[in-house]
């Protein structure tokens, strides 16, 4: 079982994005988190596994206490649980097969690892999960050849193969087409529940969330605002936790844009000196 | 819409500076400083005229390049400033991924890239030639001495260039790995390294590539190599061995380019 | 595929490449080894050994700086701007039109000119600009002249290489809009490409400046100019308190000149 008890995180900018979270998963449960961009969706599932450090509360993995471990311990206990990004986060130079294997990090040593030695259920454990999502034929390919479902299905198998108790899931379809969306989401309550995993799903496509989970928890501006069954969620709950259109978000990413671009020809530049 | 008469609207192209007091000020800066530093060259034009007879005399020293006569030292120099080439760039780079990594701020903390970033701009600070003529003094002539300078010069160029792709990788990916439970070495390996490794290996040969044409310039300061060789040519006035050896550095800049093009190619 | 029982293997590369692999580090190490073993055998191992000895010694004799000399050092110094910026403003004009004569959109001929273009890029990138001041101070004898016509050759085939990249690169799409509406060629490269390439036309001439910088100042030790030709004289008469003066006052410009590339840089692109 996961258990939040009065998660919070202030970033240096100022900004509170999560204000004391209480949440409990039961094993084997589905969790979709939904709410606006912004409201820390993404920050509470960082600060489960401490990508990103909580400021204060606790995460209790049954009865360990994730927010206490030194670095060692944290890495055994990051290994329980597996996660999966929006943007998919394969390591775009390495095959497929390798970032499925990459799932075993925190079994093996470094020396195993460097060489590509993965113990031979491993290797069998990936070939069986590559089956299993459908992609037998592509384990030799290059991750950045494949399309974005496959890619996210790679994504999918890295994290199973990290034999985790409970998944976290950010955003898994935001860069997905609807079909495509459908079936990652059907895939993963597939795979939870054939491996009885509990899982927290980031999602903002509410639709997707009612037709594949069980509970619903609703976020806004870093504190729950709802929390029950897909059915309960009315329209006034859904006015409740999106409000009004967050346009600032959107007016961020663009200037982030422009001055990446600025920065890339920058980089090219300074390549050519000497 | 105003009612401004259309031929009384002016258009002027925009300057590519607004503010016309500020360009006028630049172009007046300008004027002025071109004006004073032509002014302070002191040309001897009875000399340059000398010169110019002298400099067809050298054009034509290429097309009847002399390979021959001192074909001994143009190839001993030339095995030498290759030699240390090969050396120095595996040393150099040998040193500089720790230093690249420890440079790099996402990666590494504080105190590490300080010193990281101190060692990086210690080596950059000075052209190649005023360190080798240093390590001439402590180490004596020869090619060892030559050697250490482009190793120090590779470390400055590769470990900030190394640095700066690693601050520009894809932090989503190192998570993801992160994520995992890996440990900091297996990070480096499955998230840090397939991220950088083109970028590894391009700089490798383009810096290969400088450290020949560098060879070139330590001999000339008593750090070994074809340097000395030219060196001697050109204080003989031996344009024909001058040209020849001049012939052979562009030659064999020409082939590393080709080759490193059909390599950084291929590990994209 | 799985699941039937037999043992499925993974090997992160086949067998052929993994030898090749081996092979490649192989003969790498063993060239770097060759190449090693050549350079030590020229080496006085007696004099490497000695080396902290005499570093420690240049060290103690290089301080305190003898701050009295600093008063000698304004004019080399302004001598190695004017070499710099001047050997640099005449390399972009003379870079520019080759620069459109090596890209393959803007060449008149691929067969003919861009090969001779691309040949007098890669010569003057070749050879270094102390390889330079050593020719053209044998041919026109030292001086400032010698030392901004040094920078000014070997800077050409840097310009010119990263401008042809630039314009290469540029959008065909604006080039067919200006040509579309009758323009000429003239027409085309003023309103359709420069516009494009002027970015980097900027950043090119201003980093190459910074560059030549740190270039201008060692060109006085072959007789060129600038503030080498002391740095020269005082090492020649063992002066190491003023070679300490003459380095601080190198490092300083050199800081100042990469502050002001950086913050042009910035400006334009």
């Amino acid at each position: 079982m996961l258990r939040l008890h009065r998660l919070s995180k202030q970033y240096q900018a100022g900004d509170d994005a999560l204000k004391g979270v209480d949440l409990e998963v039961p094993d084997g449960q589905v969790v979709a988190l939904i709410g606006p961009s912004g409201a820390g969706k993404s920050t509470l599932i960082r600060c489960i596994n401490r990508l990103v450090e909580p400021s204060s509360g606790q995460v209790f993995l049954d009865d360990e206490e994730v927010t206490a471990l030194g670095s060692r311990r944290l890495r055994r206990t990051r290994r329980r649980m597996g996660m999966i990004f929006q943007e998919y986060a394969l390591i775009e130079r390495l095959t497929v097969m390798e970032n499925v294997l990459s799932g075993q990090l925190g079994y093996v040593g470094f020396l195993r690892s460097y060489f590509r030695r993965f113990p031979t259920e491993t290797v069998q454990q990936a070939f069986q999960l590559l089956e299993r999502v459908g992609l037998t034929e592509h384990y030799d390919k290059r991750a950045d050849e494949l399309s974005g479902g496959q890619r996210q299905r790679v994504g999918i198998a890295r994290a199973i193969l990290q034999q985790p108790d409970i998944l976290l899931v950010d955003e898994p379809t935001a860069s997905l087409d609807p079909r495509t969306s459908r079936q990652i989401m059907r895939l993963i309550s597939e795979l939870c529940s054939e491996r009885q995993l509990a899982a927290i799903v980031n999602i903002h496509d509410v639709t997707l969330a009612q037709m594949f989970v069980a509970r619903i928890v609703g976020l806004r501006e870093g504190e729950v605002v709802f929390d029950g069954k897909p059915d309960d969620l009315t329209n006034e709950v859904l006015t409740e936790i999106y409000g009004e259109e967050d346009w600032q978000t959107a007016n961020d990413r663009t200037e982030e844009k422009e001055r990446a671009a600025k920065e890339s020809l920058e980089e090219q530049m300074k390549g050519l000196s000497g | 819409m105003t009612d401004t008469p259309f031929d009384a609207r002016t258009w002027r192209p925009p300057g590519l500076i607004r503010s016309s007091l500020w360009r006028w000020l630049l172009a007046v800066t300008v004027a002025i400083y071109l004006a004073s530093a032509l002014g302070s060259l002191e040309i001897n034009w009875l000399r340059i005229g000398q010169g110019l007879g002298r400099g067809v005399t050298f054009l034509a020293a290429f097309a009847t390049p002399d390979f021959v006569t001192h074909w001994r030292d143009i190839s001993e120099g030339l095995a030498e400033s290759l030699t240390m080439t090969g050396a120095a760039t595996v040393i150099g780079i040998a040193l500089s991924l720790p230093i690249g990594l420890g440079a790099a701020r996402n990666i590494a903390p504080m105190p590490v890239y300080l010193f990281c970033r101190g060692v990086v701009a210690l080596s950059r600070s000075f052209q190649e030639v005023i360190l080798a003529i240093f390590f001439v003094a402590m180490f004596g002539f020869g090619p060892f001495a030559g050697l250490v300078t482009l190793s120090v010069a590779t470390i400055g160029f590769f470990g900030k260039l190394l640095a700066e792709e690693i601050e520009a990788m894809d932090p989503v990916q190192a998570e993801a790995v992160q994520a995992t439970g890996a440990g900091w070495l297996q990070w480096i390996d499955y998230a840090v390294t397939p991220q950088v490794m083109p970028r590894i290996i391009g700089l490798s040969l383009y810096r290969l590539d400088i450290n020949f044409r560098e060879s070139a310039v330590v001999g000339i300061v008593g750090g070994g190599g074809i340097g000395a060789t030219l060196n001697t040519a050109f204080d003989r006035y031996e344009f024909e061995t001058a040209a020849a050896i001049l012939l052979i550095i562009i030659g064999i800049v020409m082939l590393s380019e080709y080759l490193s093009g059909l390599i950084r190619a291929r590990v994209q | 595929m799985a699941g039937d029982g037999e043992l499925l293997v993974w090997r992160r590369r086949t067998r052929a490449r993994e030898l090749l692999v081996w092979a490649g580090w192989l003969l790498g190490v063993s060239l770097f080894i060759f190449c090693w073993q050549t350079i030590a055998a020229n080496t006085t191992w007696y004099f490497v050994a000695d080396a902290p000895r005499v570093a420690a010694d240049i060290g103690d004799r290089m301080v305190p700086p003898k701050w009295s000399y600093a008063a000698k050092l304004w004019g080399p110094l302004w001598d190695t701007i004017n070499i710099a910026t001047l050997g640099t403003i005449l390399s972009v004009l003379l870079a520019t039109p080759i620069a459109f004569l090596a890209a393959t959109n803007t060449t008149p001929s691929t067969r003919f000119v861009r090969p001779l273009a691309l040949l007098i890029i890669v010569s003057s990138r070749s050879i270094n600009s102390l390889i330079w001041g050593l020719l053209l101070v044998t041919i026109i004898g030292p001086g400032v002249v010698a030392g901004i016509f040094a920078i000014t050759f070997r800077s050409i085939g840097f310009v010119a290489k990263l401008l042809y990249e630039a314009i290469e690169e540029i959008d065909q799409r604006q080039v067919e809009a200006i040509a579309a509406t009758g323009a000429n060629g003239g027409q085309v490269i003023t309103f359709a490409i420069w516009p494009q390439i002027l970015p980097a036309f900027a950043g090119t001439s201003v980093f190459r400046w910074d560059i030549n910088i740190r270039e201008s100042t060692v060109l006085g030790l072959v007789g060129a100019g600038g503030i080498g030709l002391e740095l020269q004289a005082s090492i020649n008469i063992v002066a190491w308190q003023q070679v300490s003066v003459i380095l601080l006052a190198i490092l300083s410009t050199v800081i100042v000149s990469e502050w002001v590339s950086a913050k042009v840089r910035h400006a334009v692109i």
